[in-house]
């Protein structure tokens, strides 16, 4: 149906919230740019487009497919493997594609437990034990659910990945910025990175772009940030006793969180070389910590209250972790 | 022959929605399933977080709406603490709040619902989309549109640190406040998106009030429901987005009751299918009757429909009088019609405008006071905010280290599971007999039905071209393709 020389554009969401669908809508005037470019072929939040349409299409027929969301059942996955198919660059846009995002939080329990939880909870009505099922038959006829997965898989564990951008969302400046270079590759003016990199984010920390000021003071104790009578706004949130992840977490969003008096809570994902963010910012912490006593140092630690959300809060099933053993077993 | 139609996928529901018509012998439908293919688990997996991270956490159930969940998150985590923020804190979230409301409703009306009434709802497909709206009302209106998104957004920033997901809450108040400067630049933006919302509320009366025709189809039958209706008010009995006592009217507009936050389990209980992962809330003491509505069955409704129909009238002046117009030229209360949603949206959008610039003129609102350290030991707190889409509840359990020991939510939507149902039964029976399937008709009303209710099934369905490209598939009984239907 292309009736013009526009590059072929797909953006879809798996197990996502629709953030980065919005923050995509957020470039304002730079979709003038986009829309000169590029034909959106599917694109479910913003235009008409059935996986149909896709199937029918020519394999690599789509320049660039941003992919949002985590893999969370078998439609997910499917869609995925199609997408890859017929796309020239697959991004894995936002931190749900890269590493599993909050709902890949999901992978600390079994999928038997979020069925016993969900559908017993304190204003549910359930006498009978009900729990749905991916197929099921009504006094009509069958009818069919998706089968949800034990754990939720990152893109790139059930496709090979071009690129990789991070965020929760993306910031709209890195996209509208990642929307520049594929235009300028298209006219012959820009590079694309060597496969395998991170666009639309910086190659360092976000303590780089941080504007706070760092004293390099050690710390004696972790606080929760409610407990703080005042928040300095010039000072290193960690150097205030906030568990803050900036230290391991990738740049390039500005710092917004800080910025706002509130800690980094780690969206961008692992700084770049980091193989393992928990690992990093576990080290990390326990660098400001102002003893050389093992045993002191786990006792400030353990002013951490909840390890496993703090370290690897977005990237759980994109970590050398991935899962918990009850949710791989799902007891 | 028996037949099976599906309609799926139900587009920017995407992977998010099918909807399943059976018909009987005779070629009449005999039953219709909206199936929700979504389950996330964040009620299981937010346990052991700590309940200050669950309005960053929650955030993440929706990024069309991921405001009101940072708020009914932060109110519930307040509430877990027992302790109550200042009043700059309150008030700068609830200004945050306001600003999110106009671009949420704006977004709804322009580029979703505005395309049936502004265009017409019998108007040719290639022109029930914004860019139909566009060229019938001018290219100036798209500039207004985009100008009041980029406002609301610019407001969310400046309280909630963020565009997308603000991360300023809480417990006890906010990280921060704001400056005065700041205070003028949202003001400024306030007092536009008030003549903004006027204009709206002004084209919706020109385009939809003056042509009898729609004004017909506006209050036939086709998408009438007599159910309870539940909404957020204040002290006064009137229409609140971020705090109050939730009011229960039933179909005859008496009120049951108005519930505290605390108070929710006694109200508000939740039944289950096997069939869909999402669970249809209803109003307890009455019971869950099935998918029928009338006085005797527990079905309610949580719209902006629902929050005039529950409340006693609008706490800003402005939008007080188009309260007093929509009930008068209506000429009931309760009203019934669900189509009539759209008109109380664009009430309720102009409300928002007016208690954005109430709260940005307020004296208090660049208080250094924005928080108020937490003393008392966590324990368990519930925290109700108006999302755009319906009531909704947070409700958490921490130990004593105010670490989740147990969560129960039950969003927006959730709450319109039923009637959606009930409507696109209606839109389906009304358009399918003895086994002749009117196309165009179909495909449109069953999408009508669901934008009435603006629905957020996969969390996020606002789509720009607005309209619903539809496939409708009809079997035979042996599951064999007899025809396929298409609207792009």
């Amino acid at each position: 149906m292309t009736t013009n020389n526009k590059s072929k554009f797909a953006m879809y969401w798996a197990a996502a919230c629709g953030g980065c669908e919005i923050a995509t809508l957020n470039i304002h005037e730079k979709i003038l740019d986009f829309d000169a470019n590029f034909e959106p072929v599917f694109w479910p939040v913003a235009m008409d487009g059935k996986v149909k349409d896709v199937e029918a299409l020519p394999d690599q027929s789509i320049l660039l497919t941003l992919f949002n969301g985590g893999i969370r059942n078998d439609e997910n996955e499917e869609i995925a493997h199609l997408l890859r198919h017929k796309s020239q660059i697959l991004v894995a846009f936002g931190s749900c594609a890269c590493q599993g995002g909050i709902p890949g939080l999901a992978n600390l329990s079994s999928l038997k437990s979020i069925f016993e939880v969900a559908y017993h909870t304190v204003s549910t009505d359930n006498p009978q034990g009900i729990h749905p099922g991916s197929s099921f038959n009504v006094p009509e006829g069958e009818l069919h659910l998706p089968t949800l997965y034990p754990v939720l898989k990152t893109l790139d564990q059930v496709v090979p990945v071009d690129y990789y951008m991070p965020g929760c969302p993306p910031e709209s400046e890195q996209i509208a910025a990642v929307i520049d270079l594929v235009i300028g590759v298209l006219q012959g003016k820009a590079q694309l990175p060597a496969k395998g990199a991170t666009i639309g984010a910086g190659a360092s920390t976000l303590c780089d772009e941080c504007p706070r000021k760092r004293d390099v003071k050690k710390i004696e104790k972790f606080v929760r940030i409610q407990d703080l009578k005042t928040i300095d706004p010039e000072l290193c949130l960690l150097e205030q006793g906030i568990p803050c992840n900036g230290p391991a977490t990738r740049n390039g969003c500005g710092a917004v969180c800080p910025k706002a008096n509130a800690q980094c809570i780690g969206c961008y994902g692992p700084a770049e070389g980091v193989a393992d963010f928990g690992t990093r910012l576990m080290s990390a912490l326990a660098s400001v910590v102002e003893s050389k006593d093992p045993k002191e140092i786990s006792r400030i630690l353990d002013g951490i209250p909840d390890p496993a959300g703090q370290f690897y809060r977005f990237n759980l099933a994109g970590s050398l972790l991935r899962a918990s053993k009850s949710a791989w077993k799902n007891e | 022959m028996k037949q099976r139609i599906s309609i799926d996928p139900i587009t920017r529901l995407e992977g998010h929605g099918k909807i399943e018509i059976f018909l009987d012998e005779a070629g009449d439908v005999e039953n219709c399933y909206l199936l929700i293919p979504e389950l996330r688990g964040f009620e299981r997996f937010c346990v052991g977080r700590p309940v200050e991270e669950m309005a960053l956490l929650t955030n993440r159930i929706c990024g069309v709406c991921p405001e009101a969940h940072h708020m009914a998150a932060a109110k519930a985590a307040d509430a877990v603490y027992h302790v109550d923020p200042p009043p700059a804190a309150k008030k700068l979230r609830e200004l945050l709040y306001s600003a999110f409301y106009v671009t949420d409703h704006t977004t709804h009306f322009y580029a979703l619902a505005g395309p049936d009434f502004v265009m017409g709802p019998d108007a040719p497909v290639a022109e029930r989309n914004i860019l139909g709206v566009i060229r019938k009302v001018g290219l100036e209106v798209a500039g207004k549109v985009l100008q009041a998104r980029k406002h609301g957004h610019q407001t969310i920033e400046i309280i909630g640190g963020r565009k997308v997901h603000p991360c300023t809450s809480i417990p006890g108040g906010l990280t921060k406040g704001i400056t005065e400067e700041q205070r003028q630049e949202i003001e400024k933006m306030g007092r536009w998106a008030i003549e903004f919302a006027q204009f709206t509320l002004k084209l919706f009366k020109d385009i939809v009030l003056g042509n009898k025709a729609y004004l017909d189809l506006i209050l036939g039958d086709i998408y009438t429901h007599r159910t309870y209706y539940i909404g957020t008010v204040d002290q006064n009995n009137k229409v609140n987005f971020y705090d109050g006592k939730v009011s229960v009217v039933d179909p005859e507009g008496n009120r049951l009751c108005r519930y505290e936050p605390s108070e929710y389990t006694q109200w508000i209980a939740e039944h289950v299918e096997p069939w869909t992962y999402l669970k249809f809330p209803y109003i307890k003491p009455v019971g869950w009757k099935g998918l029928v509505d009338g006085k005797d069955s527990g079905i309610y409704c949580a719209t902006p429909l629902s929050r005039l129909n529950a409340a006693d009238g609008m706490a800003t002046p402005r939008a007080q009088e188009e309260y007093d117009a929509f009930f008068g030229t209506i000429g009931s209360k309760p009203v019934h019609q669900r189509l009539t949603t759209h008109w109380a949206r664009l009430i309720e959008l102009l409300y928002a405008a007016e208690r954005w610039v109430e709260l940005a003129t307020d004296p208090e609102i660049t208080s250094d006071q924005f928080h108020t350290v937490p003393t008392e030991k966590p324990t368990e707190g519930i925290g109700i905010v108006e999302a755009p889409r319906g009531t909704l509840t947070h409700h958490y359990w921490t130990d004593e280290r105010g670490l989740v020991t147990k969560v129960n939510l039950i969003v927006g939507t959730t709450n319109n599971y039923a009637p959606i149902s009930m409507s696109v039964k209606k839109a389906a029976q009304s358009l399918i007999k003895k086994g002749t399937v009117v196309t165009e008709g179909l495909l449109n009303r069953v999408e009508m039905a669901f934008r009435i209710y603006d629905p957020c099934f996969g969390c996020a369905t606002h789509s720009l071209p607005g309209q619903m490209p539809l496939e409708v598939r009809i079997y035979d009984v042996s599951g064999k393709i007899v025809e396929v239907l298409r609207r792009d």
